[in-house]
């Protein structure tokens, strides 16, 4: 695993990563919702203005599979991660809808050595996700497993 | 009708079957999660899995597509009083766990199960239900589960 930037020691308790920004378009709602959540809030502009998020808004598994994709290109794709056993929990707050940019950071909350895998740990982070009013639309806490760069 | 029958609560729903081709693994990863065991036969060999295996947001993402599929709240099942209830809006959800890869070429079946729901004090006319999702593969192994909650307009 020599060469990549983030490795188990990296994560550090109480560091925030910022993991960029990323603007959602109607397109990408609506092609993402056809698929897996045809509601017609997500595909439809004037159910979705007529509903509860108050225009065409993102089906919440969107939001996390961009969340997924955001923390792929700020640091996944370049650390020594194993997977993840799952999530610990997401709260989808606001809605996100066509044209908001959200913004991602990722705060680590602790770090722990497996009992069984010497040469791995795991990292729970806690991301949150703002639009550009700054108002938060979504939390997400998950574990994560990275291999170290020195095993003891 | 009550609303415990309308929802089938504390029963067990088959929601759909879903074979996850390689094509739309691949697919599916690199728009939303590009790590090389989701988008290669070839990379995903050099990798912890092995295998070309489905990204667990995908498997996540197809529970869903059979749960808007089979329909829970259907108006047209709806014999109680008033209108029949409808869902708003969901909060999120729980304890995720992706307990086995899901290869390319596996066939998942999904199921949901709603465990119950209450009225909500914030929200007069709405209850909260909540509910349990899962999915196994061809073995009978269980390879996600998550418990998932929504809200409801009921009386």
């Amino acid at each position: 695993m020599a060469g990549k930037k983030w490795a188990f020691e990296d994560f550090v308790p109480g560091a925030t990563m910022d993991l960029g920004s990323k603007h959602v378009t109607a397109e990408e709602i609506v092609e993402f919702a056809s698929e897996f959540d045809p509601q017609p809030m997500h595909v439809d502009e004037a159910t979705g203005k007529a509903s509860m998020l108050g225009g065409l808004g993102a089906s919440g598994w969107h939001t996390c599979s961009m969340f997924m994709r955001m923390m792929c290109d700020a640091f996944l794709l370049d650390s020594t991660s194993q997977g993840s056993p799952g999530i610990d929990y997401v709260k989808w707050m606001r809605p996100v809808l066509a044209d908001d940019t959200l913004h991602a950071s990722s705060t680590i909350v602790a770090v722990r050595d497996s009992s069984t895998r010497p040469n791995l740990g795991f990292v729970t982070m806690r991301a949150k996700m703002l639009n550009q009013r700054g108002e938060q639309v979504f939390e997400l806490q998950n574990t994560g497993m990275f291999l170290k760069r020195v095993v003891a | 009708m009550t609303l415990d029958e309308f929802l089938h609560v504390g029963e067990t729903q088959t929601i759909g079957v879903h074979t996850f081709t390689p094509d739309e693994i691949i697919a599916f990863a690199q728009k939303f999660d590009p790590q090389p065991f989701h988008l290669s036969e070839e990379k995903a060999r050099a990798s912890v899995f092995g295998a070309l295996c489905a990204s667990g947001w995908h498997t996540a993402s197809t529970w869903m597509k059979y749960n808007v599929r089979s329909w829970l709240l259907d108006p047209k099942n709806w014999t109680g009083e008033g209108p029949a209830p409808q869902a708003q809006v969901s909060p999120g959800f729980r304890n995720l766990k992706w307990l086995k890869p899901v290869f390319a070429g596996e066939t998942i079946t999904y199921t949901r199960t709603v465990t119950g729901h209450r009225p909500m004090a914030s929200r007069p006319g709405c209850h909260m239900m909540t509910l349990t999702a899962e999915g196994y593969d061809s073995k009978g192994d269980k390879v996600i589960e998550f418990d998932n909650s929504a809200v409801l307009t009921a009386s």
